[in-house]
């Protein structure tokens, strides 16, 4: 292959690399992508979309076998079955149009993508090894978009059936019994789904708690739900190894004991990817296991950007799509800064938990004093009439002119309010504004409103 | 529950309005008798209202700054048993509180004056106060957008909205008013905030007498440094045998003894100007006021008689006095009639001051900071301590010679203190 040039070298087509390349495509920059694997990355082949068309369909296969028993719906079905192997191919069809999208869309916007393992020779050369050779490509600007990997235990090495997510979300039957180590958002993700499509599960967690990242009262529903699905946790217990029978753990009262184990799921977070690709030839500044990078996405060296997980939490693909955006901007000369206010965040969890801003706690540690308000579901006509009464919906503002700073929810389907959390904060909304802005009735979107309200002093429904 | 309605009291030497000065209590609070509800002040004093007897405050009839005609109703409280009025009874037949009767034939500056409207300019409501210096700019992102495509530091730009949101309009105000083009990258907000204060009470008699006086009186202001090296040491030697029980020397109280000596010489120097009539009063008693800074701002007590005080008496007299000025017990008696004023910042007093004269006397002398100098003397530079007097004369009534022959036979005096106590 001929050796090319570009004004812009995207390395990484996750949703953060192929988000850059094609607003840059847009706006007329000269732009190439690289990436050893399929478009979108681990967001859309192995992680984000994949997982929640498995949560979907262990969901749905929950409740055909919920209405197989007598139910308050009234609803008679036969015994449910699941072929999870069709499952998995029906995923697989979901991911491969995704990405044969992000691949029309880099064409659309003349975005050239080549296929291969790019490596830095200099902070302006890059070497592609693809399957017709090597190619150099010479670029002014080059965004690094490298993402990140599942973390590895060194006792617990990926391979056979010890899997990381990314093995999870295609197994051909559901494992009898499932090991799930590290009861973050991932693992309970999957715990939770292969608990309804029918393993004997047992999550363990190092932590006291699961979710660590977030307070009890959010994270309560979610434990109550994993005990009702028979999900064993075991908190403040560490996993030392396996054996033939599965997993071996030491538990909090510092006994040793074995978890019977098919799959051994290890889920104990994502670490940036910064191997293999010749970072050692550049010059940039780290901090910590992640590149360190400015306001602008600019890493220590000009020219020279980073975004998405290779730079840190939060690891969301939203995060990574608004770096990326902003990078291609300031490569087309535009006049860019972060000044994004809020990353809401999510857990697929049953039920559902998202948080936009800063969760009471925090609001508190950062020196604001603060009035909360939390309005549950359970007065929520919608919830109830949609068996979910569980949850509620929390705001978190300023004592003293009210101004939003944190919104949470946990409950059914709540992953939708973000869309409302994140404007209201982003918009510098106060209290006033949501308890001001009418909400369709009956929605459970209405909880967020009286959720204002009540911290207001004036609820309506409470 | 009867209603009881308390009007503004007489409060005699014919005295025919005050000024409401402070509330103590505010509508809704249980008060219980003897209570003391507020204060007004007059030219001559501050009186306080107290209550009655027992009752709910439920109404208040002024404003701080307001003037209010004796016989005004002020307070209308909730009471048990009988009030004095019939409740929601309209006070038609009373004097306007806003228009109060005038009696002085002569209008001047201070009571002529009707008290603003209460109707001030709206303040921005409570809950949406303009954000803190150094707190985060709040604007969505669409304002955020412009403003770093223009260049601008939202940090900069005051926001109207809520919380102190900053909105497109505030952003195209801050552009039309010359705003920020630069690289926008200061941390250094601006401030439009304009604090509304009322000038009341102490402050506003402050005022109309600095007008009245810079107004009425072509000042004319003599300068003058004077060694007083011997004089300090003097000051040392007498603090140091000072006994039990007396008060410290200051340079205050031998300025008084010389000024005391050189108004001996020159009687006009002690004097008041009633410039209506036309009359000057020349005084035999020296009562000199020494302005004295307080919490609340200047009061100027007054040493009567200095002509027949010793040195150690103008000093304990002069400790007395501040000590009751800064407290606020000063009497009426002991603020006023003062026939000729020292002004003094002490180590705050610089090089050179332009002192107002307090009308209507003539005549000011203003004390500035001592220094040691290099002073020429006998062929070579020797340090000696030196203080400036800046002093100030009516140019009416005072020639400049007359003002400069005054000062130099002051200076004359500390500058060979032992001069100040012979007797001739």
């Amino acid at each position: 292959m001929t050796d090319l040039s570009c004004k812009l070298l995207v390395i990484g087509a996750g949703p953060g690399g192929y988000v850059a390349a094609i607003r840059a495509g847009q706006l007329g920059v000269d732009t190439i992508i690289v990436d050893a694997a399929n478009l979108g990355g681990t967001c859309l082949n192995v992680g984000c979309i994949p997982s929640k068309a498995i949560i979907h369909a262990a969901d749905e296969f929950e409740k055909a076998q919920h209405f197989s028993k007598a139910n308050v719906l009234g609803i008679k079905a036969g015994k449910a079955k699941i072929d999870l192997a069709k499952t998995v191919a029906w995923k697989d069809t979901i991911v491969d149009k995704l990405t044969s999208g992000v691949g029309g869309l880099l064409k659309k916007n003349k975005v050239q993508f080549v296929s291969g393992w790019a490596s830095f020779i200099d902070g302006k050369t890059i070497e592609v090894t693809t399957d017709d050779g090597t190619t150099k490509i010479r670029a002014e600007h080059v965004c690094i978009a490298t993402g990140s990997k599942a973390t590895e235990l060194p006792h617990l090495p990926f391979g056979d059936h010890i899997i990381s997510s990314t093995e999870a979300l295609s197994l051909q039957n559901p494992p009898e019994n499932l090991a799930v180590v590290g009861a973050g958002y991932i693992g309970l993700e999957l715990g939770i789904a292969f608990a309804k499509l029918g393993s004997n599960v047992t999550m363990v967690e190092m932590a006291d708690r699961i979710l660590p990242l977030y307070d009890n009262d959010l994270t309560k529903p979610v434990a109550k739900r994993l005990k009702d699905l028979g999900v064993e946790v075991k908190l403040g217990a560490k996993a030392t190894g396996h054996d033939s029978d599965g997993l071996v753990v030491e538990t909090s009262g510092g006994k040793t004991e074995t978890i019977p184990a098919n799959k051994i799921l290890v889920t104990v977070g994502r670490r940036p990817l910064t191997e293999g690709w010749g970072l050692e030839n550049l010059v940039v500044d780290m901090d910590g296991a992640h590149i360190k990078i400015d306001d602008k996405c600019m890493t220590s060296m000009s020219g020279i950007y980073a975004i998405g997980d290779v730079t840190g939490e939060p690891m969301l693909a939203h995060r990574a799509m608004a770096q990326g955006e902003m990078v291609a901007e300031i490569v087309a000369g535009e006049t860019r800064r972060w000044d994004k206010q809020v990353i809401p965040a999510i857990c697929f969890t049953d039920p559902e938990i998202v948080s936009a801003g800063l969760l009471p706690d925090e609001a508190k540690a950062a020196g604001h004093e603060i009035k909360t308000a939390m309005f549950p579901f359970a007065a929520n006509g919608r919830s109830l009439s949609m068996e979910a009464a569980d949850g509620f919906v929390r705001v978190v503002a300023r004592a003293d002119n009210h101004l939003v700073l944190g919104l949470q929810a946990v409950g059914k389907g709540v992953a939708e309010l973000s869309a409302s959390f994140g404007l209201a904060i982003e918009m510098g909304a106060r209290l006033e504004d949501i308890a001001g802005t009418i909400h369709a009735h009956p929605t459970q979107g209405e909880a967020l409103q009286e959720a204002a309200l009540r911290a207001l002093g004036h609820a309506l429904h409470i | 529950m009867g209603e009881h309605v308390i009007k503004m009291p007489d409060i005699g030497e014919g005295v025919a309005e005050a000024e409401l000065v402070e509330w103590d209590v505010a509508v809704g609070a249980e008060v219980r008798e003897d209570q003391i509800l507020a204060s007004v002040m007059t030219d001559k004093a501050t009186v306080e209202i107290p209550a009655p007897r027992d009752g709910k405050i439920i109404w208040l009839g002024a404003e701080i700054g307001e003037v209010i005609a004796v016989g005004a109703a002020l307070i209308r409280l909730e009471v048990e048993g009988e009030g004095n009025v019939k409740p929601g009874e309209a006070l038609a037949d009373e004097p306007a509180a806003k228009a109060p009767p005038k009696t002085d034939p002569k209008p001047t500056p201070t009571t002529a004056e009707p008290p603003k409207p209460t109707a001030a300019p709206a303040a921005p409501p409570a809950a949406a106060p303009q954000r803190a210096a150094g707190e985060k700019p709040i604007a969505s992102p669409a304002v955020r957008k412009r403003a770093m495509e223009a260049g601008i530091d939202l940090r900069r730009v005051s926001g109207s909205a809520g919380a102190g949101r900053i909105t497109h309009d505030d952003l195209d105000a801050f552009i039309h008013a010359g705003g920020e083009t630069s690289n926008g990258n200061s941390a250094r907000a601006r401030n439009d905030a304009v604090k509304e204060i009322k000038v009341v009470g102490l402050r506003r008699k402050i005022a109309e007498q600095m007008s009245r006086a810079k107004s009425r009186i072509p000042h004319i202001t003599y300068v003058d440094e004077i060694d007083v090296s011997a004089l300090e040491e003097l000051r040392a030697r007498l603090n140091k045998e000072r006994k039990d029980g007396q008060a410290k020397l200051t340079l205050l109280p031998f300025l008084m003894r010389a000024m005391a000596r050189a108004m001996e010489d020159q009687p006009q120097m002690n004097a008041r100007f009633d410039d209506d009539e036309g009359v000057i009063h020349q005084y035999g008693g020296m009562h000199m006021g020494v302005a004295a800074q307080t919490d609340n701002g200047l009061v100027v007590p007054v040493v009567r008689h200095v002509e027949s005080l010793s040195l150690r008496d103008c000093a304990d007299e002069l400790t007395r006095l501040a000590e009751a000025a800064k407290a606020g017990t000063a009497t009426r008696e002991e603020l006023s009639g003062s026939t000729i004023t020292i002004t003094s910042l002490g180590a705050m007093g610089g090089i050179v001051t332009t002192p107002v004269i307090n009308h209507p006397e003539v005549a000011i002398i203003g004390v500035n900071k001592m220094r040691v100098m290099p002073v020429w003397q006998d062929g070579e530079f020797v340090p000696r301590k030196m203080m400036n007097l800046s002093s100030s004369f009516d140019h009416r009534v005072i020639d400049g010679w007359d003002a400069a022959v005054f000062i130099q036979r002051i200076k004359g005096l500390l500058e060979s203190p032992a001069t100040i106590f012979i007797e001739d």
